[in-house]
C-alpha cells in the first residue's frame, strides 16, 4: 500500500479528512440550492414564447429533474464503490457504497413524488405508467432491496459483500429492465415524456436546474460522508485511534 | 467434468422424487393463484381474455420465486453445500446443476399445465401454444436469476420475503415479454416470434452470466 | 407588496402542486440531515460512555 491515494483508504486517515470536507460541502450545498431557488422563482420567464403564459407548476421541474438525475448517478456511484470494494477488498469502499444508498433512495422517492405532482396538472393524473416514471419506481425497489439485504445480515463482512454483489447484478439488469419498460412492444417504443434535449430549454430555467443539481450533489457528498463517519466509528470502536479521538475533548 | 453436473442433477432429482409434495405445492400454488383471479375480477370472457396472459405470467413469477427458497436451504442446513464448496470441482457447474434440477422440478410443470390456464381464461389455441413456448423459454431465466437471490439470502431470518424484494424487480423483462408474447400470440402465431426471440436471448445471457454470479454469492454466504 | 406576496404564494393557481413538491423535498432533506447529526452524536456519546466505564474498571 504505497500508492498515494491509498493513504486515505484507511479509515483512520479518512475520518479527519472528512471532518474538514463536510462543512465545505454543507456550505456549497446551501449556497447552490439557495441560488437555484432564487433563480427558479424570480428570474425565470413568465412567458412561454409570445403570449403563451407559462404554467406555474413548471417550477417543480427544478427539483424533479435534479432528483431524478441524482437517483441514477448515485446508483452508479454505489455500484462503482461496491465493485471497487469487491475487487480491492477495501473496507472503506463498502462503507461508501452503503452510505450512498439511503441518500439515493431519498432522491428516487423525491423524483417519484415530484413527478406525480407534475403529472396531475400536465397529464391529468397523479400516476401514469410512463416509462421513465416506472423506471424510477423500479430503481426505488432496487435501492430498497440493497438496503434491506444489507440490514438483514448481521455479519458486516458478509453484508457488505452480499449487498455489493446484488448492486452489481442490479446494474447489469437495469438497462434490460428499462428497455423492456420502454418498449413493451419490441417493434416500437413509446414514451409519454417529451424527448427533449437540454439545448431547447430556456437559459434561465437551465441555469436554475443545473445549479439545483449541483446543490444536490454537494448535499449528497455531505450526507454520504457523514454516514461513513458514523459507520467508521461503530465498526472501528475497538481500535486505538477511535478511542483517542473519543478521549479528546474536541471532536475532530 | 460433466460427470459432476450429472451427479448433482441426478441427486437433486432423486431427492425430489422421494419428497414429492414439494414439487406439487408449487404447482398447486400456481393453479390456485390463477383460479382466484376470475373470482376477483368477474368471469366475463372478454375481460378474462385480456387478463389471462398477464395473470398467468405473474402467477408463474410468484410460484417460481416461492420455490426458490428451497433451492439451497436443505443443503445449507445439513452441511452438504459446504462440502460441495470444498470439493475441487468448479462451483459454477455445481450451481448450474442445482438450478437445472430446480427448473425441471418447478418450472417445467408450469409449462405443462399452461393449457389448463388457457382454458380457464378462454385463450385461443395459438395463444396457448405461445404461452407454453414463452414459459418454456422464460421460466429457466426466472430460476437462473432467482438462484442469485436465493444464494444471497441463504440462512437469513425472514429470507423468503427478502428474496421477493430482491428478485421480483429483476423479473420484469421476462414478465413484459412473456406476457406480451401471449397477448400478441392470440392474434397470430407469427406475431409472437420477435418476443420469443428476445426471451431466448435472455435465456442465453442468463445461462452465461447467472451461474457465475450465483457461485460468487454462495461463496460470500458461506465462509 | 402584499398582493405581490400573495401572487407569489399562489404560483399562478398551482400553489398546491408547487409547494407540496418543494415542501416534501425540503422536509426529507432536513430530516435526513438532522437524523445524521443526531446519529453521529449518539455514537460518539456512547463510545465516550463506554470508555469511561472501561477506565473506571481499570482503576479499581
Amino acid at each position: 500500500m504505497t500508492k498515494p491515494w491509498s493513504r486515505f483508504a484507511a479509515p483512520a486517515s479518512f475520518y479527519p479528512l472528512t471532518g474538514r470536507l463536510i462543512p465545505v460541502f454543507w456550505v456549497l450545498a446551501a449556497a447552490f440550492i439557495l441560488i437555484a431557488l432564487y433563480w427558479g422563482f424570480f428570474e425565470t420567464p413568465d412567458q412561454l414564447g409570445g403570449s403563451n403564459a407559462q404554467k406555474g407548476y413548471y417550477r417543480i421541474i427544478f427539483i424533479h429533474v435534479g432528483a431524478a438525475w441524482m437517483s441514477m448517478w448515485l446508483y452508479a456511484m454505489l455500484v462503482a464503490w461496491a465493485a471497487v470494494g469487491l475487487v480491492f477488498k477495501t473496507r472503506l469502499s463498502f462503507m461508501m457504497a452503503n452510505a450512498i444508498a439511503p441518500t439515493g433512495a431519498i432522491f428516487t422517492f423525491l423524483a417519484l413524488w415530484t413527478g406525480a405532482i407534475w403529472g396531475r396538472p400536465s397529464w391529468g393524473t397523479y400516476w401514469d405508467w410512463d416509462p421513465r416514471l416506472t423506471s424510477e419506481l423500479i430503481l426505488f425497489f432496487l435501492y430498497i432491496g440493497y438496503i434491506a439485504l444489507h440490514s438483514a445480515i448481521d455479519d458486516n463482512r458478509r453484508a457488505d459483500r452480499a449487498a455489493s454483489l446484488l448492486a452489481i447484478v442490479g446494474l447489469v439488469m437495469v438497462p434490460v429492465i428499462f428497455w423492456s419498460i420502454n418498449c413493451p412492444d419490441p417493434n416500437q417504443c413509446a414514451a409519454l415524456h417529451q424527448r427533449s434535449g437540454l439545448r431547447k430549454v430556456d437559459g434561465n430555467i437551465l441555469f436554475a436546474m443545473l445549479t439545483m443539481t449541483l446543490g444536490f450533489w454537494m448535499y449528497s457528498f455531505a450526507t454520504t460522508l457523514m454516514r461513513v463517519r458514523s459507520m467508521i466509528l461503530t465498526r472501528e470502536a475497538e481500535t486505538a485511534w477511535v478511542q483517542d479521538l473519543v478521549r479528546a475533548p474536541e471532536r475532530g | 467434468m460433466f460427470k459432476v453436473f450429472w451427479s448433482v442433477l441426478h441427486r437433486d432429482l432423486l431427492l425430489a422424487v422421494r419428497r414429492r409434495t414439494d414439487v406439487l405445492t408449487t404447482l398447486v400454488f400456481f393453479v390456485i393463484v390463477v383460479s382466484l383471479f376470475p373470482l376477483g375480477v368477474g368471469t366475463e370472457r372478454a375481460v378474462l381474455r385480456v387478463l389471462g396472459p398477464g395473470v398467468a405470467w405473474v402467477a408463474a413469477l410468484l410460484s417460481s420465486m416461492l420455490a426458490l427458497e428451497r433451492l439451497f436451504a436443505a443443503d445449507y442446513e445439513d452441511g452438504t453445500l459446504e462440502q460441495l464448496l470444498l470439493t475441487d470441482q468448479p462451483l459454477v457447474l455445481l450451481t448450474l446443476a442445482k438450478i437445472a434440477a430446480h427448473w425441471l422440478l418447478t418450472g417445467l410443470p408450469l409449462v405443462l399445465i399452461a393449457p389448463l390456464v388457457g382454458m380457464q381464461y378462454h385463450l385461443t389455441d395459438s395463444a396457448i401454444t405461445v404461452m407454453m413456448m414463452s414459459l418454456l423459454l422464460g421460466t429457466p431465466v426466472l430460476s437462473l436469476i432467482g438462484a442469485i437471490g436465493a444464494a444471497l439470502t441463504l440462512g437469513l431470518r425472514g429470507g423468503g420475503i427478502l428474496l421477493a424484494l430482491l428478485i421480483l424487480p429483476l423479473y420484469i423483462p421476462v414478465l413484459v415479454y412473456g406476457a406480451g408474447a401471449v397477448t400478441v400470440g392470440a392474434v397470430a402465431l407469427g406475431e409472437a416470434r420477435l418476443y420469443l426471440t428476445l426471451l431466448a436471448a435472455f435465456l442465453v445471457a442468463a445461462l452465461a452470466l447467472a451461474p457465475f454470479a450465483c457461485a460468487a454469492a454462495l461463496r460470500i454466504s458461506i465462509e | 407588496m402584499m398582493t405581490k406576496m400573495l401572487e407569489f404564494i399562489s404560483q399562478g393557481g398551482y400553489a398546491g402542486y408547487v409547494w407540496s413538491a418543494y415542501g416534501m423535498t425540503m422536509t426529507l432533506l432536513f430530516i435526513e440531515t438532522v437524523g445524521l447529526r443526531r446519529g453521529n452524536r449518539a455514537i460518539l456519546a456512547r463510545l465516550q460512555r463506554l470508555l469511561r466505564l472501561c477506565n473506571a474498571g481499570d482503576k479499581q
